[in-house]
């Protein structure tokens, strides 16, 4: 990492997560003198590859690539800087009475799979693919765009309404009342206009409830479905894929297209305050003293961290902290990585099938990852927790040692607090357990293979990547926080209440996984406030 | 179909149904110079408006037991104060009770109770519900109007959706924003946001959750608050008993009818929706009796409209597939009590008595009595809200005797274990949670009736026993209420209407859908 | 049907019972998917195929069309409701062609209606229905179940069909008429007791013969077949031959000439049967059916497109080609669906959707073609007429009793 050199910048980004320096990477690439600060000593936020273990390389937190904008991956050349991004080779569910459902990315196969357990399911999917496609049609052109401010009159803002209005209209009637239905549905609720077999929406409904503290029963969970559903890789429209080398590949690829650019990144230079002159924001304090300029300041850290944590609340209205503290971000997701001395045999996978290369799932039916849901409600980690598990490192060899795999291993839910009072050594353990021995009861020879295993509870990823509670979208994406409201209404669009201070991370439109959006879009927000456009 | 009589049908108008939303609607069209004929299969009028005898002696609201979302415009133009409709209490005050915990007024403008437990929430009531209310009030010609339909070119779409954006734009920058923010949000973030008293937040997240199948953690809780108060803006006289039931009431607007013309014929159950040349044109009566019609206004529920009264080969497949999805489950069961002597609540002012008192002591004990639905189970804890008629109105008991009205969740309709083998524990679960609140109450019982959800699909005739007649949720409302391609009050069958609580604005003795109903139809005729 | 060696994952597509006889004739090993079968595309020339269509008998493995058994006391009521024509005119015995729509009168997928007996009917189409199919059965006591792997189909089409199968053991089958069906014994050579159906349908627009029969019989029929028809220079056929007749015939093939509006993404894609020209499918006199509202509203709005025949100059297939009104390429008025040369007419022909104004028959309007001559593209814009279809439709296809020819 290169170290500040001027002591006044154009633009400093606090926080070298992916938004921060996709943000970074347009500013700079506009001609901006940018500085990204960073409080760790490496950069890359959620979007890491760690060695934490002998030989192999974690992506400790975020652990799959396919929200990640194209358009942002072209005119960043992030290929040209070391980006590979591999399809995933379909998926499998397991079920506790030893049963599966496998996607396939083969149509004929999948078709065949799905009709094992209910063959008028088989033929439905094509009916749900399609109105999920739909979905993304409509809201794929409003990813990259400022939400705009329903209440202002400002040209801009009327143009911007205008467009969604036309964009919707465009559906024609019968689709805009779908979604309006989808928008406000509850994910179980609109599997069942589709499908009678239980595992299928078993299945599909995990997508809907990862890193959300919402079941799926819950309206609006549909929406989460559709947030998962909006990457693409290579035309293959709702595909997942990995990054090779890890999801740190992805934040080394930016921070190198971004020095390319001219950009310098402090790296251990935590920011203890933003700087605020005259309403004006006008640089940084950094933990041990040193003040640095700049007219530009955006910030990747999520809302409630920016405001209430590096700002003076005397700087801001008082509404707008009030607002600020209202913001709801909830920690509900763990996540355990796991160095396996070789791969776990899943009896449930038929022998030969692809499926073991793609994510595994663990759960029954939508009623078992609704009482998850409850489990959390009540302040305790799920005692069947819903686990997205995938092993990178059949695909990826630079991931583990020859013969041994890296599992990354995603669960669902976690509470950031317990109701039997904080997290510790002992609970950590114990909720590793829990997982652990689910996966256990569908791998026989699991826990003898693991050699290494990190467990992260909400309350761990919040103190080391620095995420409020632990949320891994900076924010729920409820009705409440989504669009105009994100992160809150009248401040939607990327601009703080200071002049000069923006946000670019997940805590804004479009929100959270590793998409680039929000940092894309805040580059745009200020260039143009500039008077430039990029 | 074998048709009725060849040239002019019998009546212009008939209205299958005689719930209060039926007679509202045949009232307007008889107004309206057109001959009415309401058909009701039950040998009173009222549907799920009436008043019946439960025990000997002992009268109540069968279904509904307050009204309170009755426009006064309504009241007034079809004058049932003149017709007989009185009220035994108006003004009835809302009090949240627990076991072990004091009794506490739910009373924005005197939150002087409410001060002794939270100086802070007594501080933030009255401004809370202030803006409820604007908010509310921006959200009046959403509820009142039929819904526009999108993407058609019409000017009367256009104009609905102008006076919706401008009635919300007025509001000003930051309630509109606030309306735009919570309007989709689940009732405890809000509450949360606001007040810390469990009590208080129970109290007023139960009228959120009050009859729909959802949690205080549901997002788009807020939204049935919001509508709620909406109606009880323009109904102005707030929560309010009507001498003699809910019953009365009906029996006012039956009055109306037929003041203005119309026929009312009881007793008399429709079998089947005639169709001639690809309008509905008449109704065929379980006797065989054929009556035709220019046009059929059912107030029945989508689902028996549709699927049984029609019949789905007069409609096409996808249309028939979304009436399927409908959901149409209700989870809330009413129980009624006779009792020997006057309830006491303990902690409990007599003067609070007259009003409705609610039983959810937290916003988490709702939630928790929610999560059984989810598994088809009936709350161990249900949530309870509770009148006792007979402290305004002496004329529903014996001397001496009362009556304990109580709405109960959560009871789905598609209990797990069945409801013939539970219906007897849980009305024992529910005594038992009123005892606690009103000890001695379960030696004062002499009789009790509890009706379950599928007790209601059966007595009322409302496929899945909801009184909202289908799920009141944000993918439910409005311009996709029932299902869209019905959502204006039309069905895709010419001459064809709604009228019932599956349109727009769902249920709740309101009259709006029968109201909007009338106008859609006589709007078509001109 | 042949059991199952490789699990789905491995081998995603069906084999069909005739498959090892295909491979056996194929020479170029041309094979493609086709509803989840695997079906051959050229066996040895597309030409040589073609031929044979028009001037001898061809086989054609139809086992992958997608059939349904609709039995049940409301079958009739159900199919009326579902189906543009009236159902209830069709009389024992027969065989209609008809399409199905969406509640907007868009089309969902065409197929043909078998009429087995009071209360029992098969369908067959293209793709998979069964979602749509179940859904419009609520409300009616019906059955629908998909017997796609029950019953191997096989078409034999061509002038000298009515011969070879005389030949092949089916005496009475030149009594057979257009679209009616008859059961027929197999001779017992081939399967003692084996009970065959015949229905004299098919896709060429020629004389010819759809064979329905159970999967075990489906081999010894194959080389039974072969064997009455050498004399008559009987051959396989693939899907690429058959496009060529289809096309000449004016058929349509769904997800080509239109888009199936339950697989649709964008609006404003669906077609209308009045659009494909099949308005002659819809009967609005007979009742309910799904999309009548729509499409009664829609006949008496003044068209806006139609799915019409071309004769284009040149003889290089107007394939995907932009149709414009003016030579210069700047008003574009439509596009082509499907195109071919067809080698019996000797014309450049192709079905393709047009709009209004330039739809009618004898319009002139122009094709954008992209010529490769010898790897230098170049691009021509031929002139291109409005006719009517079929193309080819020779009277021997409606004989009774067909000639031997």
């Amino acid at each position: 990492m290169g170290s500040g050199g001027s002591a006044r910048h154009d633009a400093i980004i606090v926080g070298a997560g992916h938004n921060g320096l996709v943000a970074a990477c347009y500013l700079a690439r506009a001609g901006l003198d940018v500085l990204v600060l960073e409080r760790n000593p490496y950069v890359g936020g959620a979007a890491v590859s760690r060695s934490l273990y002998d030989g192999f390389t974690y992506s400790n937190c975020s652990y799959v690539c396919s929200l990640l904008r194209t358009e942002i991956i072209r005119e960043l050349n992030l290929p040209g800087y070391g980006l590979q991004i591999i399809p995933y080779e379909g998926g499998c569910t397991m079920m506790r009475d030893g049963g599966h459902l496998a996607l396939y990315d083969n149509h004929d196969a999948l078709r065949r799979e799905i009709a094992r357990h209910s063959r008028r399911d088989a033929e439905s999917y094509e009916r749900y693919l399609r109105d999920m496609l739909r979905q993304c049609r409509f809201i794929k052109p409003l990813l990259l765009r400022e939400p705009p401010d329903p209440t202002s009159f400002k040209p801009r803002d009327i143009m911007e309404l205008l467009y969604l209005g036309k964009h919707f209209h465009r559906l024609g009637e019968q689709r805009m009342y779908e979604t309006v239905r989808f928008w406000t549905m509850s994910c179980a609720d609109f599997l069942d206009e589709y499908f009678d077999s239980e595992i299928i929406k078993a299945h599909l409904a995990g997508s809907s409830i990862i890193g959300t503290a919402l079941g799926p029963r819950s309206p609006g969970t549909a929406y989460v479905l559709l947030h998962h559903y909006m990457g693409n890789i290579d035309g293959a429209v709702g595909a997942w894929g990995f990054a090779r080398g890890g999801m740190g590949a992805v934040t080394q690829a930016l921070a190198a297209s971004f020095q390319a650019s001219g950009g310098k990144i402090r790296s251990s230079a935590p920011v203890d305050q933003i700087l605020v002159r005259a309403g004006r924001a006008g640089g940084v304090v950094l933990a041990d003293g040193e003040e640095i300029q700049a007219g530009i300041v955006v910030s990747n850290l999520d809302v409630r961290r920016t405001f209430l944590d590096i700002m003076d609340a005397g700087d801001l209205p008082d509404e707008f902290v009030s607002q600020v503290r209202n913001f709801k971000i909830r920690g509900s997701s763990g996540k355990l990585n796991i160095a396996l001395d070789a791969l776990p045999h899943f009896p449930a996978i038929p022998h030969g099938s692809p499926s073991i290369r793609g994510d595994l799932h663990v759960t029954d039916s939508i009623e078992m990852l609704e009482r998850a849901y409850d489990d959390w409600k009540e302040g305790r980690w799920s005692r069947a927790p819903y686990i997205d598990m995938l092993m990178p490192s059949q695909i990826d060899p630079t991931l583990a040692p020859s013969g041994k795999h890296y599992m990354s291993v995603f669960v669902q839910y976690c509470p950031y607090k317990l109701a039997d009072g904080e997290w510790d050594a002992a609970k950590r353990a114990a909720f590793g357990r829990t997982v652990i021995d689910t996966i256990a009861e569908h791998s026989p020879d699991f826990k003898d293979l693991i050699l290494h295993a990190e467990i992260r509870t909400p309350w761990d990823l919040e103190k080391e990547v620095g995420l409020t509670e632990g949320n891994i979208f900076q924010g729920e994406l409820t009705f409440d926080q989504l669009l105009f409201n994100r992160p809150i209404p009248g401040y939607a669009q990327y601009r703080a209440p200071v002049r000069g201070m923006y946000m670019c991370g997940s805590s804004t439109h479009p929100g959270g996984g590793v998409m680039g959006a929000p940092g894309a879009n805040a580059a745009g927000a200020i260039l143009r406030d500039l008077g430039r456009t990029h | 179909m074998a048709g009725a009589a060849v040239g002019a049908p019998d009546y212009d108008c008939i209205v299958i149904g005689g719930g209060h939303n039926g007679l509202v609607c045949a009232a307007y069209l008889a107004r309206s110079g057109r001959s009415v004929l309401v058909l009701e299969a039950a040998n009173q009028v009222g549907g799920a408006a009436v008043t019946r005898e439960f025990a000997p002696g002992f009268k109540v609201s069968a279904c509904a037991h307050l009204l309170h979302l009755m426009p006064g415009s309504m009241i007034r133009d079809l004058g049932l104060d003149s017709r007989g409709l009185q009220m035994a209490a108006t003004g009835m005050p809302t009090t949240a009770i627990a076991p072990d915990q004091s009794p506490l007024p739910i009373n924005p403008d005197n939150p002087a109770v409410l001060a002794g437990r939270s100086g802070a929430d007594a501080a933030a009531f009255p401004a809370y519900h202030a803006r409820l209310r604007r908010l509310a009030e921006a959200l009046h010609p959403v509820l009142d109007r039929v819904p526009p339909r999108l993407g058609t070119d019409s000017w009367q779409a256009r104009l609905s959706w102008l006076r919706i954006g401008w009635r919300i734009r007025r509001l000003g920058r930051r309630d509109m924003r606030e309306l735009l923010r919570i309007g989709g949000m689940c009732v405890q973030d809000l509450l949360d946001e606001h007040f810390e008293t469990p009590l208080l937040k129970g109290a007023l997240g139960f009228d959120a959750v009050l009859g729909t199948r959802a949690g205080p953690r549901s997002p788009g809780s807020v939204f049935p608050l919001l509508y709620r108060m909406a109606a009880e803006v323009q109904g102005g006289s707030a929560l309010a008993q009507p001498v003699g039931g809910l019953g009365a009431l009906s029996d006012a607007l039956a009055r109306a009818v037929l003041a203005a013309g119309g026929a009312i014929r009881t007793a008399t159950v429709v079998r089947r929706i005639l169709v001639q040349n690809d309008r509905a044109a008449g109704v065929v009566l379980e006797s065989g009796e054929q009556i035709s019609a220019a046009n059929v206004i059912s107030n029945a529920d989508p689902k028996t409209t549709f699927l049984q009264l029609l019949g789905v080969e007069y409609l096409d497949t996808g249309f028939v597939r979304r009436i399927a999805h409908l959901r149409a489950h209700g989870v809330t069961a009413k129980l009624h009590l006779a009792l020997n002597r006057l309830p006491q609540f303990t902690g409990l002012p007599h003067s609070a008595l007259i009003g409705r008192l609610l039983l959810a002591p937290s916003l988490d004990y709702i939630e928790r009595a929610f999560n059984h639905a989810k598994y088809r189970e009936f709350s161990s804890q249900p949530i309870i809200e509770i009148t006792v008629p007979t402290a305004s109105d002496a004329s529903l008991a014996p001397a001496g005797g009362h009556v304990l009205s109580a709405v109960v969740q959560y009871a789905p309709y598609e209990l797990a274990a069945g409801w013939q083998h539970e219906r007897a524990r849980f009305a024992d679960l529910i005594i038992d949670a009123l005892e606690r609140c009103a000890p001695g109450l379960r030696a004062s019982v002499e009789s009790a009736e509890l009706l379950t959800p599928p007790d209601i699909e059966r007595q009322f005739r409302i496929s899945g026993g909801h009184w909202h007649h289908a799920e009141l949720a944000l993918d439910q409302f409005f311009i996709v209420r029932p299902v869209p391609g019905a959502s204006q009050y039309r069905t895709p069958l010419g001459g064809l209407y709604l009228c019932g609580a599956g349109c727009h604005p769902g249920g709740g003795v309101m009259g709006i859908a029968g109201r909007n109903a009338a106008r859609a139809l006589i709007r078509e005729a001109a | 049907m042949l059991s199952e060696s490789e699990p789905h994952y491995r081998q995603p597509l069906l084999k069909t019972p005739f498959h090892e006889r295909a491979r056996a004739l194929s020479q170029v090993d041309s094979f493609i998917a086709w509803a989840g079968y695997t079906t051959v595309d050229v066996f040895t020339f597309v030409e040589q195929e073609y031929f044979a269509i028009r001037n001898a008998t061809t086989l054609y493995d139809l086992t992958p069309m997608v059939k349904y058994r609709i039995a049940g006391h409301d079958a009739l009521p159900y199919l009326n409701r579902l189906m543009t024509r009236d159902i209830g005119k069709l009389k024992h015995s027969r065989v209609a062609y008809s399409v199905w729509c969406n509640d907007d009168g868009h089309l969902i997928d065409d197929g043909t209606v078998f009429r087995l007996s009071d209360t029992e009917f098969r369908l067959c189409s293209g793709e998979r229905q069964l979602d749509w199919l179940l859904d419009s059965g609520l409300g009616f006591d019906v059955q629908i179940t998909e017997v796609t792997d029950e019953t191997a189909a096989l078409a034999v089409q061509g002038p000298t069909s009515c011969a070879v199968l005389t030949a092949f053991g089916l005496s009475g089958i030149a009594q057979l008429k257009p679209f009616e069906l008859a059961w027929f014994a197999l001779p017992p050579a081939l399967g003692a007791g084996s009970q065959i159906m015949v229905s004299r349908t098919g896709f060429t627009g020629d004389l010819g013969y759809e064979l329905w029969m159970r999967p075990e019989d489906a081999e010894s029929v194959w080389d039974a077949l072969m064997d009455a028809g050498r004399e008559c220079a009987i051959r396989p056929i693939g899907s690429r031959a058959l496009n060529m007749a289809r096309i000449e015939a004016g058929f349509v093939l769904p997800n080509v000439d239109f888009v199936s509006s339950e697989r649709s993404l964008r609006f404003g894609t669906e077609r209308t049967p009045i659009e494909l020209g099949l308005g002659w499918l819809v009967d609005f006199n007979k009742g309910h059916f799904t999309g009548r509202r729509a499409l009664f509203d829609e006949q008496r709005r003044a068209p806006r497109r139609r799915l019409v025949g071309l004769d284009i100059e040149g003889n290089k297939p107007a394939h995907n080609a932009l149709l414009y009104a003016d030579k210069a390429g700047k008003h574009q008025v439509g596009s082509v669906t499907s195109a071919t040369w067809s080698p019996t007419c000797k014309r450049n022909i192709a079905l393709a959707m047009v709009d209004a104004p330039h739809m009618r028959t004898g319009s002139t309007v122009w094709a954008e073609i992209y010529l490769n001559r010898e790897l230098v593209w170049e691009r021509r814009m031929a002139r291109a007429q409005v006719v009517e279809r079929p193309f080819f439709a020779p009277e021997r296809r409606r004989a009774s009793p067909p000639a031997d020819y």
